[in-house]
């Protein structure tokens, strides 16, 4: 029981990593990413990759945070001049791309078998137990680190400025500011965590394939958000674990209707989770712990 | 030559099968001003509802196709007026996140109903025609003339009725529309109606040539949404063209690329569109 609580906090951290990543761009500057999963992947295969090639861990991370920051450089250069559906589509279709490299590049990833044994740092010093709370602190602390800089962000200048492309971009580029810059940094960094959190989930299971990578989880981190608090980085983080506790609490489910088969059990959950987003967007669009607007300093 | 007028041919085929749901996307696009995920489970429906007409009653392929269309119609009608309707004040995006929730919702119905596995329509087996070194199957042919047919029979609803008028005058400028007395809400549903129900269609169309699984929609999104940027989105026209483009950049790509790439050839059209002509073939401005 204790273990099986270590690993669904631990998914429940890396999940809260997505939320932040998705946070920052929706919630911040305006904008959607529909491919989060495929920069999760992106970030998981590249950590996998360089770890396997002989380098260490967090050079690993590092990897995945740069390939994830250049990912989504190149998706906004593209797009970020155009109405933000546009983004949208480009980041869905790169998922998509995502997922065919992953599965058709045998040579890179292996195809549909995936790369296991992928380094676990520490495992053979710590053991089983002991590496699974070490990963979970590590991850929570990660989690941490990543809130607090951008509860920071949200509350500085950039971040207002964020907040005002969002409400309002062509005021904004009135002002003066660089909107077109906001968006490109935003969605870089934004892509940059999402990297991030698939490393983190690649060395916890030492194993990506990509069946790890359904869209699905997309509409999960969405869910996480807008429950959390569209706007705020705590809320998402919140959102993240109840989601995650959702989740798993619904792996009872067939012990409750003993009739369904696998399948269809699935089906149920999916049908659960799009109803739960459906329902917040219309009732509590501000979620949990709503947006607080901080007023600007008097200068 | 025989090769490359070959995938000349299959991509003008496919392409016009891509188009059907392409111009169901578009237009809700241009009357509702969002992209809407959930013409995916829409196709899947459509492509469902006929396998069991066809399956169960024997249905042939035109009454087939009409129920797929007035099934998916429907039930788009059904899901947009008590899932999205009520989202559309809080913004486009917000609607469009609300429509991949609908899809998945719709979507994970069909499966528990009718699980993942593979189904096909019950059609008798005719072996391909060959002239001048050019294979085609007779019942590519037929999906083709349906296709043609759906598509004429769209552009003179557009053109000649007063519903289809009064779409294209709320899409041009839907504030002088209502000047004119020209309702939206009604506007709006029926819009939902021909989208859903020409994905519908659509989606028996593309089940017609092989199989038929949950993920029938899901996987040619893509390229649907590729069709419609090409275009340019909102176009009607701009649909058309664009999803014959697609059609035959995927064929002509399957001479050089390995085919399980077909769906990144989607991508990579809208990644060029976008950076070249971002209002595609026909359509308005983008930013």
């Amino acid at each position: 029981m204790l273990a099986y609580l270590i690993f669904a906090l631990t998914i429940g951290g890396v999940y809260a990593l997505l939320a932040l990543s998705l946070n920052l761009i929706w919630g911040g500057i305006g904008l959607v990413n529909l491919g989060l999963v495929g920069f999760f992947a992106l970030g998981a295969y590249a950590s996998a990759l360089l770890t396997g090639a002989g380098l260490p861990v967090l050079f690993g991370w590092g990897g995945a945070i740069v390939v994830g920051a250049v990912a989504g450089l190149v998706v906004t250069l593209a797009t970020a001049r155009l109405r933000d559906d546009y983004l949208a589509i480009v980041t869905l279709g790169l998922a998509e791309v995502i997922r065919l490299v992953a599965l058709n590049e045998r040579w890179l990833t292996n195809g549909s078998d995936g790369i296991s044994g992928i380094q676990a740092p520490l495992k053979s010093a710590l053991g089983n137990q002991g590496f699974n709370l070490f990963y979970l602190a590590m991850v929570s602390a990660v989690v941490l680190v990543v809130w607090l800089v951008l509860r920071r962000l949200d509350r500085s200048p950039y971040g207002r400025a964020m907040k005002a492309i969002r409400e309002d971009q062509e005021l904004v580029g009135f002002a003066g500011k660089n909107v077109l810059g906001f968006k490109v940094q935003a969605f870089a960094v934004s892509a940059a965590i999402a990297g991030l959190a698939g490393a983190l989930y690649a060395h916890f299971q030492s194993y990506v394939s990509p069946d790890h990578f359904q869209p699905l989880i997309t509409i999960y981190i969405f869910l996480a958000v807008a429950a959390g608090g569209v706007g705020r980085p705590a809320g998402g983080v919140l959102g993240a674990y109840v989601v995650v506790f959702f989740l798993e609490l619904t792996r009872f489910l067939p012990d409750l209707v003993p009739s369904l088969a696998p399948a269809q059990f699935a089906a149920c959950r999916e049908i659960l989770v799009g109803v739960a987003l459906i329902l917040v967007l219309r009732f509590r669009p501000q979620g949990l712990l709503p947006e607080q607007i901080v007023p600007a300093p008097k200068s | 030559m025989s090769i490359l007028l070959q995938a000349l041919l299959n991509g003008v085929m496919n392409g016009a099968l891509i188009a059907v749901p392409a111009i169901g996307f578009t237009a809700i696009f241009a009357v509702l001003r969002y992209p809407n995920f959930a013409i995916a489970a829409y196709a899947t429906i459509g492509a469902f509802a006929a396998w069991w007409v066809n399956v169960h009653f024997g249905a042939g392929i035109l009454p087939a196709l009409l129920v797929a269309f007035a099934i998916a119609g429907c039930i788009g009608v059904g899901a947009e007026e008590t899932a999205l309707k009520q989202l559309r004040g809080a913004g486009a995006l917000t609607v469009a996140i609300g429509s991949i929730a609908l899809n998945t919702v719709l979507e994970n119905v069909v499966r528990l109903f009718f699980g993942n596995d593979l189904r096909g329509y019950d059609l008798p087996l005719v072996p391909d025609w060959r002239f001048m070194g050019l294979r085609v199957g007779p019942q590519q042919l037929q999906s083709l003339a349906f296709a043609v047919v759906i598509m004429a029979a769209v552009f003179a609803f557009l053109r000649y009725t007063r519903f289809g008028k009064a779409m294209r005058a709320v899409a041009d400028n839907s504030d002088l529309a209502r000047l004119k007395g020209i309702e939206p809400a009604h506007v709006a549903v029926m819009t939902i109606f021909l989208g859903a129900g020409l994905a519908g269609v659509g989606g028996v169309l593309i089940g017609l040539d092989a199989s038929i699984d949950p993920l029938l929609g899901f996987r040619v999104l893509l390229t649907v949404f590729a069709a419609a940027v090409l275009g340019g989105l909102g176009s009607i026209p701009g649909a058309v063209v664009g999803a014959l483009a697609i059609g035959i950049a995927e064929e002509c790509a399957l001479l050089v690329a390995p085919a399980s790439y077909r769906s990144a050839v989607g991508f990579a059209a809208i990644l060029l569109v976008l950076t070249v002509r971002p209002r595609g073939f026909f359509g308005e401005r983008a930013n």
